[in-house]
């Protein structure tokens, strides 16, 4: 009976979020430019509801200070409080409100995210296509650099480099971003390649046209496609990154919020049957679903295919 | 040819080629295979649904050839498609019935549809390379069809195809199936794909522009092999084409196709003898446009001038030996020969992608650097390219305007309105509405249209030589015809030199004023047009000049008898490489 329970719940969930899917596409069709509204059109309901998603975690990190109820480092009460009409999902470790931090932490975790994976890009995109572009000695040396790097494992290198340069919020940026650069020049260089052969190149080249113009003009804005989709992946990886430096201790320094240490701390519950630690890390997942939603539509459509 | 294995096939042979004439006399032999009523086909764009085919009618009897012709966009390929029952995706067939031998392809479900596929209705691509599975040998891949279909065993099957290899003529029969298709040449590839079609003794092969990718010696090597192989076998066969000489050598009744809708039908020769539509006429007139030619220029110094160049890619072959001839002020030299022959090489090493090993090129009596990027900006500007692949040629990304503006701003420092104007006058030029389509991407123009951008990017930077290489193959007769009227008014307007690649004679014909032949690096023969087309000719150029199909339905038999079937194309050369 339990059994079959739960698979209600789960029946029940998705044709929720489809529904709010379709909501939130009928709206953006409803709002958006004739252009767009064709674009949003073709969008399959896991998309839009991957998008509503994203607008609501977007809108979370934005607004936080008018939607929480609390201050972020406020210590309301005594630790462990269960959850109540003051403290909706209860208070932490320390006795701060876990909605609150909840919030906060959108606007921590995955604002920091998404500057680390925008760094990432501008350096691996201009420096892969660059090696493409070059080809021979230069692009040997560039990629087999970047070969070096990536033989080291990511968490660990990031573990090391983070001891050395010491845990504040900058060199986090710049640690998890160089690391990931390294990925995102593999998939620049190779989509690069596939450019710099053809013709259009080859003209722009007997024009006199200097490096930087190839780069910006001639094949980024052809090679934005695959390179776009491929954010969207490297975003959840970054996110997964930053949440298990910081579940280590090494990611975002306290009384900040964030998602993984608040799993940290609170984990002692979970002993106790409460869920409240858990909602953190569904929180991750959730965003990482939705934006693997959305990166499938982009693929769908970049590769062009019509069903 | 050094071991062919006698078989019964061969024997037969002379006999064959004898019997030929009659047979195309009467076309309507034996009774009714494939009958189309009323064929409607859509296909989706963006969010709604187009007309590709809007009822069209298609009978096709028995042993019967029949040329389908139109240019692209016509709807072709898709009537030949929706002939197997079959559509693109995205197409959907919304009306009409198909019937094939009684069945009707219209109700019949998947399974017995895979069944009749490849079994009894075969299908020849335009490309052989792209066809065929680079992992697999040619005999595996012949193989496959009749398993699949329990027509044969496998020792049976592969004795069959032995056999069939041996009537395309290809070498070594016996082993060539153990070759992997990288390993043959596009030509032999092609006849091998059409072995692989018939490798189920089908009732009907639909052709779909086998040839077209082809040189011109290695064409009549593929058509002689279908011809023959049709006939032999009583096979029917629908033969799509946008190439009118080639369709007439082919079948027995031609239809032309505009825009999805039937023009006319008629049996090859009243066709081409006297066809009702003007459209129709316009198709037949387009070989017909040759210019004046201008006489020799003597005692002026050359606008470029190629001196003795040799130069290869990698370290070991020379790809161009010792390779010299000038380019005249206002003159257009086209450069003749088959693929690999050297002509783009010899392009890219007048452009500096390539720098020559020994020689060197001179732009109006100085040496340029032999890299592009040591030569100065306005070295640059004087040699201009227009690329024979129209779409890698244009930047998808860029609309018209910045495509155009880009060399005027960099060469010319114009800007604002001065540049504004200068596209306007540029699009004028090239005779397209600048208000209609200055704001368009690439992929929002017709492939002649696209061409005609490359060559408003090309002039825009004010040059003195354009190298256009393989401008026209690309395109449909009619719409070619037009880019190459366009480039004629534009030399004599902006007195521009060019050196024109082709491996199309009539092209040649056309535009040329001095003609350059090139085989396997070498230049064979040079000199004014109307000395190069006649005789006597370099035996090579004779080849080529014999290849190109003419206007005639009995021109290939006629090559056929006087050149003998063993003496077409690469196995030609090979005979004349040995006496020279």
């Amino acid at each position: 009976m339990a059994y079959l329970l739960t698979l209600l719940w789960i029946i029940v969930a998705v044709l929720v979020s489809l529904g709010a899917g379709w909501c939130f596409r009928a709206f953006l069709i409803s709002v958006s430019s004739q252009n767009m509204a064709k674009v949003f059109r073709t969008a399959p309901l896991t998309a839009s509801f991957g998008l509503l998603v994203i607008a609501i975690y977007t809108s979370c990190a934005v607004f936080a200070p008018l939607i929480a109820p609390y201050g972020e480092a406020e210590i309301l009460s005594y630790g462990f409080e269960p959850w109540s009409s003051d403290y909706w999902l209860g208070t932490d470790n320390l006795g701060r409100d876990v909605f609150t931090r909840l919030i906060y932490g959108a606007r921590n975790t995955v604002g920091i995210a998404f500057l680390i994976t925008a760094l990432a890009f501008i350096f691996g995109t201009i420096i892969g296509i660059y090696a493409a572009l070059k080809g021979g000695f230069i692009d040997q040396l560039l990629s087999r650099l970047i070969d070096v790097l990536m033989a080291i494992p990511s968490l660990i290198f990031s573990l090391l480099m983070l001891t050395i340069f010491g845990t504040n919020v900058i060199s986090l940026v710049l640690v998890i971003a160089t690391i990931d650069s390294t990925r995102v020049f593999r998939i620049a260089r190779a989509v690069a390649l596939n450019i710099v052969q053809l013709d259009y190149i080859e003209a722009a080249k007997l024009r006199g046209e200097n490096t930087l113009y190839l780069i910006i003009r001639e094949i980024l804005p052809n090679a934005l496609a695959p390179l776009a989709a491929e954010f969207g992946l490297r975003f959840c990886f970054v996110f997964l990154m930053i949440s298990a430096l910081s579940f280590m201790g090494l990611g975002l320094q306290p009384p900040s919020a964030d998602w993984g240490s608040m799993v940290r701390d609170n984990a002692d519950l979970i002993s106790f049957g409460d869920i409240t630690p858990l909602i953190p890390a569904g929180a991750i997942a959730l965003l990482t679903i939705a934006v693997n939603f959305v990166v499938d539509w982009m693929l769908h459509r970049a590769s062009g295919l019509k069903d | 040819m050094t071991k062919a294995i006698p078989t019964k096939a061969k024997t037969k042979t002379p006999a064959k080629a004898k019997a030929k004439a009659p047979a195309k006399a009467k076309p309507k032999q034996g009774d009714i295979l494939l009958q189309m009523r009323n064929i409607h086909i859509k296909g989706k764009s963006d969010e709604s649904w187009i007309d590709i085919i809007n009822g069209i009618d298609l009978d096709l009897y028995r042993g019967e050839v029949l040329g389908l012709i139109g240019e692209s966009g016509a709807g072709k390929s898709t009537l030949g498609l929706a002939a197997m029952g079959f559509c693109r995706d995205g197409c959907k067939i919304t009306d009409g019935s198909i019937s094939f031998d009684g069945m009707d392809l219209m109700q019949m479900d998947k399974s017995s549809l895979r069944e009749l596929r490849g079994k009894r209705i075969a299908y020849v691509a335009q490309s052989a390379a792209a066809s065929f599975n680079p992992a697999h040998k040619l005999l595996d891949q012949f193989c496959e069809a009749p398993l699949v279909h329990d027509v044969m065993s496998r020792n049976d099957a592969s004795q069959y195809a032995i056999d069939l290899y041996d009537r395309m003529n290809l070498p070594s029969p016996e082993t060539f199936g153990l070759r992997y298709p990288h390993e043959v040449s596009g030509g032999q590839l092609q006849r091998a794909m059409t072995a692989m079609a018939l490798s189920c003794r089908p009732d009907l092969i639909i052709f779909d522009e086998p040839t077209t990718a082809l040189d011109v010696t290695t064409q009549i090597e593929v058509l002689a092999a279908i011809k023959d192989i049709v006939k032999e076998f009583n096979t029917a066969a629908i033969y799509i084409s946008h190439d009118l000489a080639v369709v007439a050598q082919m079948a027995d009744r031609i239809k032309v196709l505009l825009k999805g809708d039937e023009v006319e039908q008629a049996p090859t020769e009243i066709m081409l003898k006297k066809p009702s539509q003007e459209y129709t006429k316009s198709l037949w007139a387009v070989r017909e446009h040759t210019r004046k030619e201008q006489p020799a220029v003597k005692n002026q110094t050359p606008v470029i001038s190629i001196k003795s160049v040799t130069a290869g890619y990698h370290s070991s072959v020379d790809v161009l030996r010792d390779v010299s001839f000038d380019i005249h002020k206002r003159r257009t030299v086209a450069v003749v020969g088959e693929s690999g022959s050297g002509k783009s090489t010899t392009a890219r090493v007048v452009t500096g992608l390539l720098p020559p090993r020994m020689g060197s090129i001179e732009f109006q009596g100085e040496t340029l650097p032999a890299q592009y990027q040591s030569r100065s900006r306005e070295q640059l500007r004087h040699i201009q390219m227009i690329y024979q692949m129209a779409d890698t040629a244009l930047n998808p990304k860029l609309r018209i305007r910045d495509l155009i503006a880009r060399p005027a701003k960099m060469y010319l420092g114009l800007t604002g309105k001065a540049l504004d104007d200068r596209v306007r006058d540029l699009l004028h030029m090239i005779e397209m509405e600048p208000d209609q389509f200055i704001d368009r991407l690439p992929s929002e123009l017709s492939g002649g249209q696209k061409q005609r951008i490359g060559i408003a990017r090309a002039i825009a930077a004010e040059p003195t030589v354009i190298i256009c290489d393989e401008v026209t193959s690309a395109l449909d007769q009619l719409v070619a015809e037009g880019i190459l009227k366009l480039l004629d008014r534009l030399q004599s307007e902006l007195d521009l030199s060019y050196m024109f690649i082709t491996h199309d004679l009539a092209t040649v014909r056309a535009i040329a004023d001095e003609v350059v032949v090139m085989k396997d690096g070498d230049v064979v023969e040079q000199g004014i047009k109307s000395k190069m087309f006649k005789p006597p000719h370099h035996p090579y150029t004779e080849l080529l000049l014999g290849s190109v199909p003419e206007m005639d339905s009995k021109w290939l038999d006629r090559l056929l008898d006087s050149r003998g079937k063993d003496n077409l194309g690469d196995a030609a050369i090979a005979k004349m490489n040995k006496k020279s």
